[in-house]
C-alpha cells in the first residue's frame, strides 16, 4: 500500500492534504457539540438565561453550516484523488499487461489479471476515498472525545478506558474467527461456480451420460458448505452489534451512578455528567465506524499488494533494440528468411525441453511445413519465431539479423501469425482484418479474405465488411473463424507467414483451395504447421519433430525415405494412396 | 465480504452492449414474457420463505422487541439524569432503582439483538441455499437450445450473485425496514409522550431530511448508473484484450489497445468523480440536518425548563430528546440505503424466477417402460428440422442402420452432420418425421432409457475439474479404477496417463487445463469405451489426435465397433473408407449414399470432395 501511495499519490497529495485538513476542522466541531449542550444546561437552565440558551445554540446551528461546508470540500477532494488515482493505476496495470511476455500471462492467468485491474483498482478506490473522507474522521473523533471526557473529570473518564478496549476486543474477536470462514466460504462459492459453468459448457456429454443426479449432488455438496459456512458467520456477527450496545450502556450506567456521587459531593455539575453520556455515545460509535475502516483498508492493501505484484514483474521478453533494422528493399534476396540455430527452449525452468537443439534454414520465397503430434513443440516454435518467448540458447534469425535486434513492432509487422485458437474480438469484421495495418483500403481486406476463402461469406453478410463481430467471434463459425484469421494475418502484406494447423476445422474442400491461393502469393516465405500430410507434404521443406526434437528434416520424398517417423504418419494417413513404401 | 461474481453481471452487461444485443433484457427476461410484477415476485417467494416461517416471525418479534427496548433507554437516561441536580441534591433513592431497570432494559435489549442476528443468518442464508439448488437443478430440465442460446456468464451470474441478492437483499432488506420503520414510529411516540411540542418541532423539521436523503439518493443512483455501464465496458474490453493478449503482442496491436482503453478509462473518472462526489454527499448532509434539528431541540427544550412554555420539561428529558434527535435521522438514513438494496434484490430475483419459471424440455407423455433389448437398430424415417422457423437446416433426412454397422456422414461444414447427433439423443426436438432406435420411436422412451444405449465423444472436449480417474469414471456409474485403466489402455491414454505427476490421481484444472487437445480427447474416449454402450456417437472424434496416437486409436476404435452399430461424422479418409455406408450431406439433404469405391464411380459430390482433398497428388 505505501509503495503504491509512493508511486501514484504524487499528482493528488495536495488535494489529498485539503480533504484531510478540512474533514479534521468539521470533526473538532462536532467534539465542540456536548461541551456546548452542556454549558446551555449549566449557564442558560442552571442561570434560567434563555438569551444564553439561544446564543448557543445558534452556535450549534452555525457550528454545523460551517462543518458541512467544510465537508463538502473534503469530499470533492477526496472523489478527484481517489478516482484519479484509480484511473492512474489502471492505466499503469493495462501498460503493464501489454508488457508482459507470454510466459508471465501464462504464470498469472487471465482472470487474475482482469480482476486486478477491473475489481481490485476499484478496491484501491474506495479505500483511498474512505481514508481521506473517514480515515481521519472516527478516529479523531474517538481520541479527541475521550481526551474531552478526560478532560472534564479524570476519574470518571476511567469508564473510557474500560469500554474502549473492551469493545475492541469483541470486534478483535469476532473478526479473527471469521476471516478463516470467509476463506472455506469463497472456496465453497467457487466450487458452485465450477460446477455451474461445467454443467453449463458440458450440457451435452452430461445428458448423454445420464449423469444430471451426479451433478446436482456436487452442487449441493457445496451449496451446503457454503450455507453452513455463512450461518457460522452469520451468527458471530450477531454477536457484534449487541455486545457493543451492552457496554456502551452498561458504561452510561456506571456514569451515571458515579456521576450522581460526583455531582452530590460538588465535583461535577449536572450539565457536565450529561456532556459526559454525549462523549461515551460518541467515542463508542466512532469505534464501531474504525472496526468498520480497518476491513475496508485491509482489503484496499491486500488489492495494492495485487496490483504492485503485477506492475513489479520484469517481462522476460525485452525489448531492447536499438533502431529498426534496414532490410534490403530487393525481395528475395539470397539471405535466408529464417535461420535456427541449435534452438532449445524450455516453458519453465525445471521442466523438459519443450524443443531441444533445433536448426534449419529456410529460404526466402520457401514453403516450409512441420508436422508432429501432441506436444512434439510445433506450437512451441511458432511462438518463439514472434517472440513470444525467448529461448534459452541458441539464436533464431530472421533476414540475416538476430530476432532479438528488430523492435518486436518491426519484427511483429514482418512475421504474421495465424494462431491454432481461431479468435476474434468483438467489434466489425473490418476492426477485426485491420489489426496488422489500421490503415488497409477496402480492396486489401477483399483480397485478404479472397485468398482466405473467406469472401463469399462475407459478402453474403448484409453488412458486409461492416459484419459486428461478437466477442471471441461466437457469431461465426470454427471453419469461419479460421478463415478470418487467416485473411486477418494476411493484411499488411507480412514477409513471413506462420500457420498454426490453423486449417484444421475446414473441410476437405475448402482446406486444399486455401492452399493452392496461399501457394500463388509472390514473395511470401510460409511456414505451415499441421498434423493432416496432405496439408505439408508439397512444401519445399518439411521438419518432423517428436517430443520437441527434430526426428527428420527434408522434402516428402526424402522423408519418406530417411524418417520412420514420417513414414508412419503418411501410412495412416493416406494408406492406399501409392504414396507410402 | 466482497462479492465474488460481481464481475460477472457487468461482464455480461458488458458484451450486450458492446454488441447491441437485446438478449439480456434489463427486467431479467429469458423467455421475452413480460415482467413479473413485485407482487408476482413476492408471491413466487412465499414458498421459500414460508419453509422457515419460524425464523422469519421470530426475527420480526425480535427486531420489534429491540427496537423498543433501545428507544426505552435514553428515557431511562433522561430521568436519571433528573436526579442529580446538583450539590447534596441527589436524589438517589430515585436513582438506584432507574438504574437496575435500565440495566436490565439494556442487556435485554442486546439479548433480542443478538437473536434477531441469528434468525436473519439462518433464514437468508437457507432461503439461498433452497433457491441456489433449485435453480441449478432447473438446469437439466431447460432444453439444450436455451442453453446455446444463453450466454453461459447471465446464466451463471443468475444462480450464482442473484440468489445472494435476493437472500441479502430482500429478506435482509425487509427486516432491516421493518425495523427503521417500527424506530421512526417508536421514536416519535416516545418523543410526543414527553412532549408533544418539542416533539411537533422534530416532525415540522422532518420533510426537510427526508427531501434532501431523497434527492441526494436520486442523484447519486443516476450516477452510478453511469459509472456502472462506463465500468462494465471497461472490464469488457479488458477481459477480451488480456484473454487474446498473446494475440495482441503477437500483432504489436499494444499500442492501439492501449488508446482505446485509455479512452474508456478517462471517460470512467469523469463519471467516477462525479459519481463518488454525489453519493459522499449523503452521510455529511442528512448529518447537517440532523445537526440542526439537535440544535432546535436544544434550543426548544432548554427554553421550556427555564419558562416552562410551551410545555414543562426536565433537563433530563432535554437530554432523552437529545438522544432522540441524535439518532432520529438514522433510520432514515437506513431505509434510503435499504429501498435501492431492496430494489436491485427484486430486480435479481426477477432475473432467477425468469430462469426458474422458462419452459423446460417437453417430457415423454406415458414413456414405455418395457423396452426391447437393446441391438443397435437405428432408424430415420423423413426427418426434417430447423433452429429458427423458417430456414430448415435437415429435410427429409431418411435411413436405416443395421446392427453393427458403421455409417460415416461426410458433407462441408454446417451441413447438418452434427445437428443428426443432436437429434438422436434428443438434445433438440424434431420438426417432423420419426427416429426409432430398435424399433421404438425416441419421442415415446424416456430420455434416460434413450441415452443409455449410447455411447459418443463429441467434437468438444469436455472434462470438469477433477482427476484423471474421476474424469474417465464418469462414463459409467460405479466404475471400480480397475475398469478406468482398462478402458484408458483401450483408448491408448494409459501410457499418457501414466507419465503424468499423480498418474490417474492427476487433477486437471477446469475445462481439460493442462492436457494438450488430443490428451484430451485420448480421455474423452476413454469415457466412451468405459460407457460400453451398443451405439457409439463420433462426431469428428479423432480429427485433432496426435497422428501417431490416432493410428493406434483408430485399431481401439475398430476393436470397440465390433458388433455395435456406429455413426461418425469424420473428417478423417480412413474412417470413412472403413464404413460400410457413406452417407453424403449438403444443406441438410442426403444427396449420395454408398461406400467408398461406389461413390468414387458415382463420380459426384462425394469424389469431387475427394479429389479435392489430395488435388496436388
Amino acid at each position: 500500500m505505501v509503495e503504491l501511495l509512493k508511486r501514484f499519490l504524487g499528482p493528488y497529495r495536495w488535494r489529498a492534504i485539503v480533504g484531510v485538513v478540512a474533514k479534521s476542522v468539521e470533526v473538532v466541531f462536532d467534539l465542540f457539540t456536548p461541551l456546548i449542550v452542556a454549558r446551555m444546561i449549566d449557564i442558560g437552565v442552571g442561570g434560567h438565561d434563555t438569551g444564553a440558551v439561544l446564543r448557543y445554540g445558534l452556535l450549534l446551528m452555525a457550528l454545523a453550516f460551517v462543518g458541512y461546508g467544510f465537508t463538502l470540500i473534503c469530499q470533492h477532494h477526496a472523489a478527484i484523488v481517489s478516482q484519479g488515482m484509480g484511473t492512474d493505476v489502471r492505466e499503469a496495470l493495462f501498460d503493464k499487461v501489454n508488457e508482459l511476455s507470454a510466459a508471465e500471462l501464462d504464470q498469472l492467468g487471465t482472470a487474475s489479471l482482469v480482476t486486478r485491474v477491473t475489481s481490485d483498482v476499484n478496491q484501491l478506490q474506495v479505500a483511498v476515498a474512505l481514508a481521506i473522507r473517514q480515515g481521519i474522521r472516527w478516529p479523531v473523533l474517538a481520541i479527541g472525545s475521550m481526551i474531552a471526557a478526560l478532560l472534564i473529570d479524570i476519574r470518571l473518564g476511567l469508564v473510557f478506558l474500560i469500554c474502549t478496549p473492551a469493545i475492541a476486543w469483541v470486534f478483535w474477536a469476532v473478526m479473527s474467527r471469521s476471516v478463516p470462514l470467509f476463506r472455506t466460504i469463497q472456496g465453497s462459492l467457487d466450487g458452485l461456480t465450477r460446477v455451474t459453468s461445467e454443467n453449463l459448457s458440458g450440457a451435452r456429454v452430461i445428458r448423454a451420460f445420464r449423469r444430471e443426479d451426479t451433478e446436482e449432488e456436487r452442487f449441493r455438496g457445496f451449496a451446503q458448505a457454503q450455507t453452513a459456512g455463512s450461518i457460522t458467520v452469520g451468527q458471530l456477527s450477531a454477536f457484534l452489534n449487541p455486545s457493543t450496545f451492552l457496554i456502551l450502556n452498561l458504561g452510561i450506567v456506571v456514569i451515571l451512578w458515579s456521576g450522581a456521587l460526583r455531582v452530590d459531593a460538588g465535583g461535577l455539575t449536572q450539565g457536565q455528567v450529561v456532556a459526559f453520556v454525549n462523549y461515551m455515545t460518541q467515542t463508542l460509535l466512532a469505534i464501531v465506524y474504525v472496526a468498520n475502516l480497518v476491513v475496508t483498508f485491509t482489503r484496499g492493501a491486500a488489492s495494492a499488494t495485487r496490483v504492485m505484484d503485477v506492475l513489479a514483474i520484469q517481462p522476460k521478453v525485452q525489448d531492447h533494440a536499438e533502431g529498426r533494422v534496414e532490410l534490403p528493399s530487393k525481395q528475395p534476396s539470397s539471405i535466408p528468411a529464417v535461420t535456427l540455430n541449435d534452438v532449445s527452449f524450455s516453458y519453465a525452468d525445471d521442466a523438459q525441453d519443450a524443443l531441444h537443439n533445433v536448426s534449419l534454414t529456410l529460404n526466402q520465397g520457401q514453403k516450409l511445413g512441420i508436422i508432429g503430434g501432441t506436444g512434439s513443440g510445433k506450437s512451441t516454435l511458432a511462438s518463439l519465431l514472434v517472440r513470444l518467448y525467448d529461448p534459452q540458447s541458441g539464436t533464431i534469425e530472421l533476414f540475416g539479423h538476430d530476432l532479438k535486434s528488430y523492435p518486436l513492432e518491426q519484427l511483429r509487422n514482418l512475421i504474421a501469425l495465424v494462431p491454432q485458437k481461431a479468435s476474434l474480438v468483438s467489434g466489425t469484421i473490418r476492426s477485426n482484418l485491420c489489426w496488422r495495418n489500421p490503415n488497409a483500403t477496402d480492396d486489401e481486406l477483399w483480397e485478404a479474405l479472397r485468398i482466405a476463402q473467406a469472401d463469399s461469406f462475407v459478402h453474403e453478410k448484409s453488412l458486409g465488411l461492416d459484419e459486428p463481430v461478437e466477442a471471441g467471434g461466437k457469431n461465426f463459425s470454427g471453419g469461419q473463424r479460421q478463415r478470418l484469421t487467416i485473411a486477418r494475418a494476411l493484411v499488411g502484406s507480412p514477409h513471413v507467414l506462420v500457420l498454426d494447423d490453423s486449417a484444421s476445422a475446414l473441410d476437405m474442400a475448402t482446406d486444399a483451395k486455401l492452399r493452392m491461393a496461399l501457394s500463388e502469393l509472390p514473395n511470401i516465405t510460409s511456414i505451415t504447421i499441421s498434423q493432416r500430410i496432405s496439408a505439408i507434404m508439397d512444401c519445399d521443406l518439411i521438419l518432423v519433430l517428436y517430443h520437441g526434437k527434430m526426428a527428420g528434416i527434408g522434402t516428402h520424398q526424402q522423408l519418406l525415405q530417411t524418417c520412420q517417423l514420417y513414414r508412419e504418419i503418411a501410412q495412416s494417413q493416406l494408406v492406399g494412396e501409392g504414396v507410402a513404401a | 465480504m466482497a462479492n465474488p461474481y460481481a464481475g460477472l453481471g457487468t461482464a455480461s452487461a458488458t458484451m450486450a452492449n458492446v454488441r447491441g444485443d437485446s438478449g439480456d433484457k434489463p427486467d431479467g427476461g429469458l423467455d421475452g414474457g413480460t415482467p413479473m410484477s413485485s407482487r408476482e415476485v413476492l408471491k413466487r417467494l412465499s414458498p421459500y420463505v414460508r419453509r422457515h416461517l419460524l425464523a422469519l416471525v421470530a426475527s420480526f418479534v425480535c427486531a420489534a422487541t429491540t427496537v423498543v427496548l433501545q428507544l426505552y433507554v435514553p428515557i431511562l437516561i433522561g430521568r436519571a439524569v433528573d436526579t442529580i441536580i446538583g450539590v447534596g441534591a441527589v436524589a438517589f433513592d430515585l436513582l438506584l432503582p432507574i438504574l437496575v431497570r435500565l440495566a436490565l432494559v439494556i442487556v435485554m435489549a442486546a439479548i433480542t439483538q443478538w437473536l434477531f442476528g441469528r434468525f436473519v443468518s439462518q433464514l437468508s442464508n437457507r432461503t439461498i441455499c433452497d433457491l441456489r439448488i433449485d435453480a441449478f437443478g432447473k438446469l437439466r430440465h431447460l432444453p439444450l437450445s436455451f442453453i446455446d442460446a444463453h450466454a453461459h456468464g447471465d446464466l451463471l451470474a443468475r444462480i450464482a450473485s442473484d440468489v445472494d441478492q435476493v437472500g441479502d437483499g430482500l429478506l435482509q432488506g425487509l427486516t432491516q425496514l421493518f425495523s427503521g420503520v417500527v424506530t421512526i414510529v417508536g421514536t416519535l411516540a416516545f418523543m410526543f409522550s414527553i412532549s408533544v411540542p418539542v416533539g411537533l418541532v422534530v416532525v415540522v423539521v422532518t420533510p426537510l431530511s427526508v427531501l434532501v436523503a431523497s434527492l441526494i439518493a436520486k442523484r447519486s443512483s443516476s450516477g452510478f448508473a453511469a459509472q456502472q455501464q462506463i465500468q462494465g465496458q471497461l472490464g469488457g474490453y479488458v477481459q477480451e484484450m488480456v484473454s487474446n493478449q498473446k494475440l495482441v503482442s503477437a500483432f504489436a496491436y499494444g499500442k492501439r489497445s492501449i488508446a482505446t482503453f485509455t479512452d474508456l478509462n478517462q471517460r470512467l473518472r469523469g463519471v467516477g468523480e462525479r459519481a463518488q462526489f454525489v453519493s459522499s454527499l449523503s452521510n455529511p448532509s442528512t448529518r447537517v440536518v440532523n445537526n440542526i434539528i439537535y440544535a432546535i431541540v436544544a434550543i426548544v427544550g432548554c427554553t421550556c425548563v427555564i419558562t416552562g412554555w410551551p410545555s414543562t420539561l426536565t433537563v433530563g428529558q432535554v437530554q432523552s430528546f437529545l438522544s432522540y434527535a441524535n439518532q432520529y435521522m438514522k433510520p432514515f438514513n437506513e431505509i434510503s440505503g435499504v429501498v435501492t438494496q431492496v430494489q436491485a434484490a427484486f430486480a435479481s430475483a426477477r432475473r432467477l424466477f425468469a430462469l426458474l419459471d422458462a419452459t423446460e424440455e417437453r417430457r415423454t407423455v406415458d414413456p414405455i417402460r418395457e423396452l426391447p433389448p437393446a441391438q443397435g437398430d437405428l432408424d430415420f424415417d423423413h426427418v426434417s428440422f430447423s433452429y429458427v422457423k423458417g430456414t430448415p437446416l435437415l429435410t427429409d433426412i431418411t435411413f436405416h442402420v443395421s446392427p453393427g454397422q458403421r455409417v460415416a456422414l461426410v458433407g462441408t461444414t454446417g451441413c447438418g452432420k452434427t445437428t443428426l447427433i443432436n437429434l438422436l439423443l434428443r438434445f433438440y426436438d424434431l420438426d417432423g418425421g420419426t427416429i426409432r432406435v430398435d424399433g421404438t420411436d425416441i419421442f415415446s422412451m424416456t430420455r434416460e432409457d434413450l441415452r443409455a444405449r449410447f455411447g459418443m465423444v463429441l467434437q468438444e472436449t469436455w472434462l470438469f475439474a477433477g482427476t484423471v480417474r474421476e474424469n474417465i469414471a464418469y462414463g459409467r456409474d460405479g466404475a471400480t479404477t480397475e475398469d478406468v485403466v482398462a478402458a484408458a489402455k483401450r483408448a491408448h491414454a494409459d501410457t499418457f496417463i501414466r507419465q503424468l505427476p499423480q498418474g490417474y490421481d492427476t487433477h486437471i484444472g477446469e475445462d481439460g487445463g493442462s492436457l494438450s487437445q488430443g490428451q484430451r480427447q485420448l480421455l474423452c474416449i476413454a469415457r466412451a469405451m468405459l460407457a460400453d454402450a451398443p451405439i457409439l456417437l463420433l462426431d469428428e472424434a479423432t480429427s485433432s489426435i496426435d497422428t501417431r496416437t490416432e493410428l493406434q486409436v483408430q485399431a481401439a476404435f475398430d476393436e470397440m465397433m465390433i458388433g455395435r452399430t456406429s455413426l461418425v461424422v469424420a473428417h478423417r479418409l480412413s474412417t470413412i473408407r472403413q464404413a460400410d455406408c457413406i452417407l453424403v450431406m449438403d444443406k441438410g439433404r442426403i444427396i449420395e449414399r454408398g461406400t467408398h469405391d461406389d461413390l468414387l464411380e458415382q463420380g459426384g459430390f462425394y469424389a469431387n470432395l475427394y479429389q479435392s482433398q489430395f488435388a496436388n497428388q
